[in-house]
């Protein structure tokens, strides 16, 4: 086991992909991602890494270079953030039906349009749908870890699936924290050999990539894929467990703090996790039984666990850090009410959206939203379901 | 010099019971092509009539490793397994040596993959990129491309009460792509097969990216007859429609030359795409498209230090 | 869901990814009922330049050492383009209703040589 160090998100995440020495990476620089590619290009420009580094033109040859390398059979990994995110789109979606084992950190960004740099999930969470693992992390030292384990939990042969590793943009990734990462030999024990299931690169067993799959089997395709995902669930708590042997450091589906015996209590993900953990602390000082789900598997949604969490709770506050524009709520939000909705307890929910284009979300408003559960708590009344928080009116 | 039993010699790399249309260029283009590559070889296909037809799961007509990924990134997406290739090579993880080709159509080559080819090109990668162009989406039903010739008759430059088909001149993707300074890039016919496959083997010879990019009949599209695909083919070489050249490190060379030109009514006449041209309306049509031709052969001549 | 879609494999029996492993099984495919009219070929004409194995869009030209030694009657779509090529009109294109070669037959002889 390192030392603590001080480094920013994106350093960490640098510092990750350095230790996992892939064979190819494909990136393209985006604010606030960029540092990534730039610190990784030192790597390879130094030679203390054996990857082949592609200065692709543009995120959409960034993916689509992976895919290629991925299917090369080389352990292949790019980086993005928000529209980056946004012009991969197409083969974001490819790579996950192609199964291909990629890890991407994307730094997380708001989308355009207008265009802003700052931290929201609307990146992410419009890739929700796209068939990719995706985990969320509250700070740096999350962000590298599940960087690690990202790669274990993609290369899985039940799993076959790429891992989106979110870190918010700024606010983590621009930040020094202290991290302990871990001792390059810890790492490539960790993640071992790449060993592809196929390859283009394979002479004795030449194989079709990406043909034309009509009506008769490209059903079963995607059926694959969310067998792969169910696989996945399992897979992340093996992962996790041999991660906490090595690093005595924990990651299962989410964090609970302080849920036991809580009454009311907030959901979320990312950076504004941290916060909330102090709220609670502070809350509790006051008596009042407020507690904590900082989710970190987003994709697939671990909905069992979920409702065994959540069982004893009175009020629920849902944090999205992102709209759907359904007008029924957040994405975390819509995922939340299916989860509970069978479940036939008397729990209340609201949904609070908040920090879009990077606004500041503090202790003392994270304070005020749990003290409003404490108020639907009391006389039972949710005044406003889906509540844009931070917003001028 | 390439000799046709020499050729038949290697097992072909696609098989047939692929389901492109009867009379169509593209697979007689990719089975001259794969037949001089001696080495194990990685296919990547745009999407377009070539890989919709050749992969229809659960048949693949490709016997070689063969990978489609999108419509526009058929470059990139090569680019991408030619470094898992230089990375795993390095690595010492792979002993076999590889060659790398990408075939894409007008539409997935001039226009939605041009970025992702002008990158790969630039970037330096050991790959032949194959332009199948036969100078329209003929796999969405014949809209236009920039690579349809002025004055034809598409789907979405359709000859109408005011406008006589297409109202621009075809874009220059060869020369375009030899702009990149690449080592190696041709313009070829599959009627001139020994042309083509020569300039096959010199572009997997050279230590970098390279671009041949070769006339493909659509009988669909040009409303041409289905047996008359080589005929037209060979047309196009001789009226100068479809100079055969190659500009090998910046250098231009002709590789072909017609005795004489042959008047380009003759490449026009056989196809309905340019069946208005003769309407009484459109009088003086074939003469301007007679005139295009002339300036760039005078042009490809000045470039290959023969101007006259 | 037809019948024919019942008698296929289910997800669990099939390679993930759409990836195809058996290469060049397209062969299995006849293509050769796309067609109205056939190429007969004459062994007599032939001065076995291979311009029609170069030129068949349908890779319908069988060779063998070198030499044409006639139709892949299950793969040719009939276009054409050997017989206009061929130099010494070796290959004569003729309707299929007025085929005299029983197509059936054909077909399953040209099985019988690739197995």
């Amino acid at each position: 086991m390192s030392e603590q160090i001080a480094l920013t998100g994106n350093e960490a995440l640098a510092l990750a992909m350095k230790q996992i020495n892939p064979d190819v990476v494909a990136a393209y620089p985006i604010t606030p991602q960029t540092e990534v590619v730039q610190l990784f290009s030192q790597f390879v420009a130094d030679g203390v890494v054996d990857t082949e580094f592609v200065t692709v033109e543009s995120e959409h040859s960034a993916m689509s270079a992976t895919v290629g390398a991925s299917a090369g059979g080389a352990r292949a990994m790019t980086a993005t953030s928000a529209n980056g995110l946004a012009l991969m789109w197409e083969i974001v979606y490819i790579a996950a039906s192609t199964r291909l084992p990629i890890v991407m950190p994307v730094v997380n960004r708001a989308l355009s349009g207008p265009i802003n740099i700052h931290c929201d999930h609307s990146d992410a969470m419009g890739a929700r749908d796209s068939g990719w693992l995706q985990l969320f992390g509250e700070n740096a030292q999350a962000a590298y870890d599940n960087v690690i384990q990202a790669l274990r939990i993609a290369e899985h042969r039940d799993v076959m699936l790429p891992v989106m590793v979110n870190m918010d943009g700024f606010i983590i990734s621009h930040a020094v924290e202290n991290i302990k990462p871990l001792a390059d030999q810890d790492i490539r024990d960790f993640i071992g050999e790449y060993q592809p299931a196929y390859s283009l690169l394979d002479p004795d067993q030449t194989t079709t990539y990406g043909p034309l799959d009509l009506q008769d089997f490209y059903f079963e395709h995607k059926r694959q894929q969310v067998d792969g995902l169910e696989h996945a669930l399992e897979v992340v708590l093996d992962i996790g467990r041999e991660f906490y042997q090595l690093t005595g450091r924990d990651y299962g589906y989410f964090e609970k703090y302080r849920l036991d015996d809580a009454e009311i209590a907030l959901i979320g993900l990312a950076s504004t996790m941290g916060t909330a953990r102090e709220a609670v602390n502070n809350l509790r000082k006051e008596g009042i039984k407020a507690g904590l789900i900082n989710l970190r598997l987003f994709r697939p949604f671990p909905v069992q666990a979920l409702r065994e969490a959540l069982q004893d709770i009175k009020v629920l506050g849902v944090m999205d850090r992102a709209d759907t524009f359904s007008l029924n709520g957040g994405p975390l939000f819509g995922e939340i009410r299916n989860t509970l909705f069978d479940f036939g307890n008397k729990l209340k929910i609201v949904n609070y959206i908040y920090g879009l284009g990077g606004r500041d979300i503090n202790l003392s408003d994270l304070e005020g939203i749990f003290r409003q559960l404490l108020e639907v708590k009391e006389n039972g009344k949710v005044k406003q379901l889906v509540n844009y928080y931070g917003v001028r009116e | 010099m390439v000799k046709l039993k020499d050729l038949t010699k290697n097992k072909g790399l696609l098989s047939g019971g692929h389901r492109l249309c009867q009379g169509c260029g593209a697979s007689v283009i990719v089975h001259q092509a794969l037949q001089v590559v001696e080495n194990p070889v990685v296919i990547a296909v745009a999407t377009g009539c070539l890989e919709v037809s050749t992969t229809i799961y659960p048949f693949t007509a490709w016997r070689t490793s063969f990978i489609h990924n999108a419509f526009e990134n058929a470059a990139s997406t090569l680019s991408g397994v030619e470094t898992a290739y230089r990375s795993l090579k390095k690595q010492g993880k792979l002993a076999a040596d590889y060659n790398f080709i990408a075939f894409g159509g007008d539409g997935g080559t001039y226009d939605i993959g041009f970025q992702a080819l002008s990158g790969a090109m630039e970037r330096g990668h050991r790959l032949l990129y194959i332009c199948y162009d036969n100078g329209a989406y003929m796999n969405t039903g014949i809209q236009r491309s920039s690579a349809t010739p002025w004055g034809a008759n598409t789907t979405t430059s359709p000859v109408g009460k005011v406008i006589p088909g297409k109202k621009q001149y075809r874009k220059e993707l060869t020369e375009i792509i030899a702009a990149h300074n690449v080592p190696y890039v041709a313009q070829a016919s599959p009627y001139h097969w020994k042309d083509f496959s020569r300039k096959v083997k010199k572009a997997l010879e050279v230590a970098g990216p390279s671009f041949i990019n070769v006339l493909s009949v659509c009988p669909r599209g040009w409303r041409t007859a289905e047996n008359k695909g080589m005929e037209i083919t060979k047309i196009a070489v001789e009226t100068n429609v479809w100079p055969l050249y190659e500009i090998e490190d910046g250098e231009y060379h002709i590789t072909y030359k017609p005795k004489k030109a042959r008047p380009v009514i003759e490449w026009l006449k056989p196809q309905g795409r340019f069946k208005h041209l003769f309407a009484e309306a459109n009088t003086g049509m074939v003469e301007q498209i007679q005139q295009h031709v002339n300036r760039r052969w005078q042009k490809l001549l000045k470039l290959s230090g023969q101007a006259q | 869901m037809s019948k024919e879609d019942n008698a296929k494999k289910g997800w669990r029996d099939i390679p993930i990814g759409g990836l195809i492993t058996e290469s060049g099984n397209a062969e299995k495919y006849h293509t050769g009922s796309w067609r109205i009219k056939r190429p007969l070929w004459s062994r007599e004409k032939c001065i076995q330049c291979l311009f029609c194995w170069a030129y068949c869009p349908d890779l319908a030209i069988e060779v063998e050492d070198g030499l044409v030694i006639g139709v892949d009657y299950a793969h040719c779509k009939g276009c054409g383009i050997c017989a206009n090529q061929c130099p010494a009109q070796a290959l004569e294109m003729i309707s299929e209703d007025k085929s005299d070669v029983n197509d059936d037959k054909a077909e399953v002889d040209h099985e019988k040589k690739t197995e």
